[in-house]
């Protein structure tokens, strides 16, 4: 391309002194070369499709490139994760260190393929979009350093989102093999299913010694409290269903039981449940007539009646999450999203970020052995409090479970939160939605604190250069037993005072010009923060009928 | 025509160059990317690339390899097999709790009796005596949902004259102990010299540990409760307040960071202290610590000893707590110390340095919020970690030290109730406490989930919500004389009350010996009037949380007062904007009695007040949860026999929820006061009553106020007509 254009720019200076042949000539010449150009510009310009394979020719980024890492038969394998570890026994603070922005860093392997001494890799799926999602969203973080030595958490690249697509023992030694791991110290691995038939344990099952586990589906025997950090099992439906968020309030259904794999021995109980209250319920199941695959993940029925899953979840009130094979239900961040609030039946499992976030504004926790008291229990919940919950539950979907981002985001906060706890996020940070922090007050001054007279207080005086009645302002006040400073502002913009003593009230430029900087004000702060009341505190005898002399403050009221 | 084609070829060449330069910016672009990215993919540290693969989705959905699990494994089984397997080390609620058990009866707890020859510590007296008064406390074991020891396990370090010797054989052969089972445990020290382990030196089973100093590593989560280290001196009941009087801004003090204590040459928790002294500045940060302890200290000493005690003793404890921002609670022999608490209450933040110690009630206290917790590792960070904490960071860490120090800390009772508290809520799962409620003022003690499990039914959380109470009352007339004539004061009452644009309705609350009236002798009003029969006719009854009463603000009143629709708004507009106070008129005040060493109450015209009556009054309607759930019987049957008092009672109350004055606003008239109030003895009852409810509270929670709300202009020269509440003003 840079050729032609050297050889076209010459051309202009020749035409004049050449024959019509070789006019002919370059008129074709440069035709060719435009229309060369125009198809040039027609195909970058052209939708995505075209664009991309462009890029793909350009750069090919794919995971087949990663190196391939084949694991030796007798390498070695990890400890068990080992259940007494604590931050203070089994992370290594010093990686850490002091830094004054209070942020971890956090360091990503690079993509390796790990296959056994036959070639068969340790993940029948490889890496999953969900773990690639993820780990490209903490590598776009301020959390990311590539920079090895100066990390301070690690994270492989091997995904072990979901257990059964793992072979145990190579993935094992495959997370040995990784030059940093030392024992898994300060090493994260992201599991959501955990377990596998028949007796699904409730934590990753792959020896990782030291490592901390950010698992969904953790249980109260497993977890280990301030070291792991409970996740939620990520819904696919997040990304691609998009559920507009609802009013809070009453809906058409009470309780709506969503799931599939529903025990029978619960399913027995439901149904009972349903001849009892009637309407209220809906017990939905799987399609039959309808085939595998996503289809079935998008429907629901009921008798014979199809359902949209999960629209058909902001139809009710209550959702019920009950156990699986799992503790952790992906049906969760679908009942979330929908701003229906969850109704939580899984004994000793540990809630996701249980660590920072309150789940009993957003949900209601069930033994599973009360399930038949289920629709009692819920009746006694006040309107307003359901509502509160819808609100709650959609927002920490919004925050906290709509991507693998968000996720991942939450899990490295927390961990940090450990690592700096005096510039951890606050309570009020995590659990309040945005609305509530505009429209609540909180006073830096919480504490009902009635403070004696002794330290008394620090008159401030605004002066306008009115000398003669500053003075006697300062005469009266200096005469108040609990002024403790007298701190005058002098404020002379070289402006002749007026000459009224009401001089301030009465001009008419000074109010309008107080009016716009409350208006200005106002525009900064975002809203008005100024209340109106229709009260003053007045002295308790104030204006009554009784001697003055025996009144605490005779002279107010009497000015 | 050669001009012609020259205009056309430079024309052309004009638009070609214009094509090349639009496409000659625009090519560098991408080619630029990929040039990074394909350089970037060789070098081993680069970002993680945005693999484009067509990658496989992670399918989180039970499939049909899971049902088969669900054929076979019932999880009613699973359950039980969860709950026999995890035992002794590993005990849950779930698996070593019968829940079953206080389902009949609720939350109630039952105390062994004490047998004779049993010598109990003053501490753990304390303890039973706290539980025996409160009101989870129940004398038959067959209505328990959990059960007490008698036995003194406060002390386990067997070198200490309060040892239980053979407490194994004791414990077994108590009749209820069932292993353990629903079984609570109160420890305070564990283990002994050089080790100090936390067995503590008998099988407890599957009962739950309430113990101090409890390592992460043994604490059973939700089955365990951590308590602070205590001393034998602390207060049963009520317990000092805070130190801080009043804020400062800026927040800072004398000193940075305080510590004064003891050095370990030898054996466990020396490590922390010994490194102190490289940390220590002798200006802004204060690390003091001695040798001098124990018999034998002369012959471990050190190097360092000699100048450390002589460093030591140029300071004065109490001084250096009172005037240092921060204080440094690192680990002693064993992980918790006095000195948290006494941090605590000195409103000196501590700055934790015992890693692996489950702080006290950690289940339910954000330790974030009133301490800075430090690692024992980083010990030569802390002064640059305490430098850099904010000033609005330290003034609200500071106002926190002082209200968790006065919600759960300041007596033992405090202690006690918290723990079972904290208990309670785990067997009442849904009707249990947020976050929320614990960790903001007044707490956990005096928020009873029970009530309402919605933060906005509460009169404490609406700043923190963004909301604002229901903007109407429900007014509750309290009769105690039959209906005679039409002129009588409650049918004029009714009318001016029911006139108020506020009031949603009125409840008639009929504690006359006489049958009710007949529904037509009421006044036709705006709003609906309820007649209630008052349960058993007693004075309590005016304060039972009544269903009908729907708004948030109650308007409390006797039957004779007289009031005018004015001065009912103007409260009530009042009470809007202190939604956890009462708001009332006629006001009343408490002194102490110098020479009669008593609490002594006074109606006269005094320049301060501590009290408004509650015969015309406005509060929230949860204090009137409050009063029937939260108060002994003893002091309510004594309000009931002596019909009177009721409204002090309430003060109490309040105040002791709030720590906060109640407010007098202002009325047109005084309330002629009748029958009951003429009674001299009535007076001397009052009197009896502030004691009584003074000791029962453990301190006098009302405090003094001086201020009364007037509506703005009241009395001002200014016309009439401007004046929104003018009938206040005619007399």
């Amino acid at each position: 391309m840079c050729a032609s254009v050297k050889y076209g720019s010459r051309g202009p200076a020749l035409i004049p002194r050449m024959k019509t042949k070789h006019r002919i000539y370059y008129i074709t010449l440069f035709s060719v070369v435009l229309l060369g150009l125009i198809a040039t510009g027609i195909f970058q310009f052209w939708p995505h499709s075209i664009e991309s394979s462009a890029e793909w020719s350009l750069d090919r980024r794919s995971v087949h490139d990663a190196p391939l890492v084949r694991i030796p038969m007798s390498s070695p394998i990890s400890e068990r994760g080992d259940l007494s570890c604590r931050m203070h026994t089994c992370f290594d603070v010093y990686r850490c260190g002091y830094n004054p922005k209070n942020k971890i860093k956090v360091y990503i392997y690079p993509l390796q393929r790990f296959v056994d001494e036959v070639g068969v890799p340790i993940s029948s799926t490889g890496l999953s979009r969900e773990y690639n999602d993820l780990l490209s969203a903490i590598s776009d973080s301020d959390f990311y350093s590539d920079d090895v030595s100066r990390a301070c958490l690690f994270i492989p690249s091997i995904d072990v989102l979901n257990q059964n697509s793992l072979r145990i023992r190579e993935t094992a030694q495959a997370l040995a093999m990784l030059p940093r791991w030392d024992k898994g110290t300060n090493h994260l691995l992201f599991n959501m299913l955990p377990g596998g038939p028949p007796d699904y344990n409730t934590a990753l099952d792959v020896p990782r010694d030291r490592a901390l586990l950010a698992g969904g589906g953790f249980s109260t025997w497993t977890y280990r409290q301030g070291y792991d950090v409970s996740i939620p099992v990520y819904s696919p439906l997040s990304a691609e269903v998009d559920l507009p968020e609802r009013q809070p309030g009453p809906r058409r259904y009470f309780i709506l039981s969503s799931q599939t794999a529903i025990h029978r021995e619960y399913r027995v109980e439901l149904e009972r449940l349903k001849e009892e209250n009637g309407e209220a319920l809906l017990l939905l199941d799987k399609c039959s007539n309808l085939s595998q695959g996503l289809a079935s993940v998008r429907n629901r029925c009921y008798k014979g009646q199809v359902y949209d899953y999960p629209q058909i979840l902001q139809e009710s009130s209550f959702c019920v999450v009950l156990r699986g094979a799992r503790l952790g239900q992906a049906t969760l961040s679908d009942v979330l999203q929908a701003g229906c609030v969850p109704v939580i039946m899984a004994d000793s499992y540990i809630l996701p970020f249980s660590e920072v976030l309150d789940w009993k504004r957003a949900s209601v926790v069930i033994p599973e052995e009360k399930l038949p008291e289920m629709y009692t229990i819920l009746k006694s919940i006040p309107h307003r409090q359901v509502e509160e919950m819808q609100r709650q539950a959609r927002w920490f979907w919004e925050a906290y479970f709509s991507s693998m981002k968000a996720i991942g985001m939450t899990t490295l906060q927390i961990i940090n939160d450990r690592i700096y706890p005096y510039a951890a996020r606050t309570y009020e940070e995590w659990n309040n939605p945005p609305v509530v922090k505009w429209t609540s007050v909180n006073s830096p001054l919480f504490l009902p604190l009635i403070p004696p007279r002794s330290p008394g207080f620090t008159a401030v005086v605004l002066t306008y250069d009115r000398i003669e009645s500053l003075f006697r302002v300062i005469t009266e006040i200096s005469k108040v037993p609990s002024l403790a400073k007298l701190l005058v502002v002098w404020n002379n913009q070289n402006k002749s005072p007026p000459e009224a003593i009401d001089g301030l009230s009465l001009d008419q430029t000074h109010m309008v010009e107080r009016s716009e900087c409350i208006n200005k004000f106002a525009s900064v702060f975002g809203t008005m923060p100024l209340k109106v009341v229709e009260h003053r505190a007045d002295p308790v005898l104030y204006k009554d009928d009784f001697p003055e002399k025996l009144k605490s403050f005779p002279n107010i009221g009497s000015l | 025509m050669q001009a012609k084609k020259r205009y056309l070829i430079s024309l052309l060449t004009g638009a070609f160059l214009v094509l090349l330069f639009y496409f000659g910016g625009g090519v560098p672009g991408p080619a630029a990317t990929g040039s990074r990215s394909r350089h970037g993919y060789s070098r081993p540290e680069q970002p993680w690339p945005h693999f484009s693969d067509p990658l496989q989705h992670l399918s989180p959905w039970d499939h049909s390899d899971t049902e088969e699990y669900n054929v076979h494994i019932s999880p009613r089984q699973k359950r039980d097999v969860n709950s026999s397997v995890y035992k002794g080390k590993r005990c849950r609620m779930q698996s070593c709790f019968d829940f079953s058990l206080c389902q009949r009866n609720g939350f109630k707890v039952y105390v062994y009796p004490q047998q004779k020859g049993e010598k109990i510590s003053e501490s753990y007296q304390n303890i039973l005596s706290t539980v025996e008064g409160s009101r989870f406390y129940t004398s038959d074991p067959g209505q328990a949902c959990l059960f007490v020891l008698s036995l003194d396990t406060l002390d386990r370090d067997q070198l200490s004259p309060q040892y239980v010797h053979n407490l194994k054989t004791k414990v077994q052969s108590l009749p209820l102990w069932n292993n353990g089972r629903n079984h609570l445990i109160f420890n305070l020290y564990s283990g002994t010299w050089p080790d100090y382990t936390e067995d503590l030196g008998f099988d407890i089973g599957q009962a739950m540990l309430a113990k101090a100093s409890i390592s992460t590593e043994n604490f059973r989560p939700n089955f365990d409760v951590s308590i602070p280290l205590f001393s034998k001196e602390h207060p049963r009941t009520g317990g000092d307040r805070g130190y801080l009087k009043y804020n400062t801004i800026p927040p800072f003090r004398k000193y940075m960071l305080v510590f004064k204590g003891k050095r370990y040459l030898t054996g466990i928790g020396s490590d922390a202290r010994n490194a102190l002294y490289h940390v220590h500045n002798a200006e802004d940060v204060v690390l003091l610590t001695t040798c001098k302890h124990g018999k034998d200290w002369q012959k471990h000493k050190d190097a360092r000893c000699d100048k450390d005690n002589a460093e030591y003793d140029k300071y004065d404890y109490r001084e250096m707590l009172h005037n240092s921002t921060f204080c440094l609670v690192p680990r002693g022999r064993r992980l918790g110390s006095f000195r948290f608490l006494e941090a605590l209450q000195a409103a000196c933040v501590p700055v934790m340095l015992s890693n692996g110690w489950e702080l006290p009630f950690s289940e339910v206290i954000d330790w974030n919020t009133a301490a800075v917790i430090g690692d024992e590792r980083l010990l030569l960070q802390i002064p640059s970690t305490v430098h850099s904490i904010h000033q609005d960071k330290i003034l609200a860490l500071r106002q926190q030290t002082q209200f968790l120090w006065e919600a759960y800390f300041s007596s033992v009772e405090k202690i006690v109730l918290t723990t079972l508290e904290i208990i309670q809520d785990r067997v009442l799962q849904q009707t249990s406490r947020s976050n929320l409620m614990w960790n903001s003022h007044p707490g956990g003690l005096f928020t009873l989930p029970q009530y309402s499990s919605y933060l906005g039914d509460f009169p404490f959380f609406y700043s923190k919500l963004g909301i604002k109470p229901n903007p109407k009352f429900t007014a509750v007339i309290h009769a105690v004389t039959p209906l005679v004539s039409q002129s009588q004061p409650i049918l004029k009452l009714l009318v001016s009350v029911a006139r108020s644009q506020y009031c949603a309705q009125i409840i008639v609350l009929w504690n006359c010996d006489k049958p009710l009236p007949a529904k037509h002798r009421w006044p036709a009003t705006s709003v609906p009037i309820i007649v209630i029969e008052g349960e058993n006719k007693v004075m309590s009854s005016r304060f039972q949380p009544y269903d009908s009463i729907i708004s948030d603000a109650v308007l409390s009143l006797d039957e004779d007062t007289v009031l005018s629709t004015t001065e009912v708004d103007f409260a009530f507009t009042v009470w809007q904007s202190f939604p956890e106070r009462i708001v009332g008129y006629p006001a009343r005040s408490h002194f102490w009695d110098n020479n009669k060493e008593r609490w002594g109450y006074t109606s006269k015209w005094t320049n301060d007040y501590s009290m408004v009556l509650t015969g015309a009054a406005i509060y929230h309607r949860y204090y009137h949860f409050l009063y029937t759930n939260f108060l002994p019987n003893s002091l309510k049957s004594m309000v009931d026999q002596l019909a009177n008092c009721e409204d002090i009672l309430m003060n109490f109350l309040v105040s002791a929820v709030t720590k906060l004055p109640p407010i007098k606003v202002t009325q047109k008239k005084h309330l002629s006061r009748s029958s009951r109030w003429a009674d001299p003895d009535h007076f001397a009852q009052r009197q009896t009553c502030m004691n009584k409810f003074a000791s029962w509270f453990g301190g006098m929670p009302l405090v003094h106020s001086q201020m009364r709300l007037d509506p703005v202009l009241f009395k001002d020269q200014v016309s009439i007509l401007r004046k929104k509440y003018r009938e206040i003003e005619r007399l």
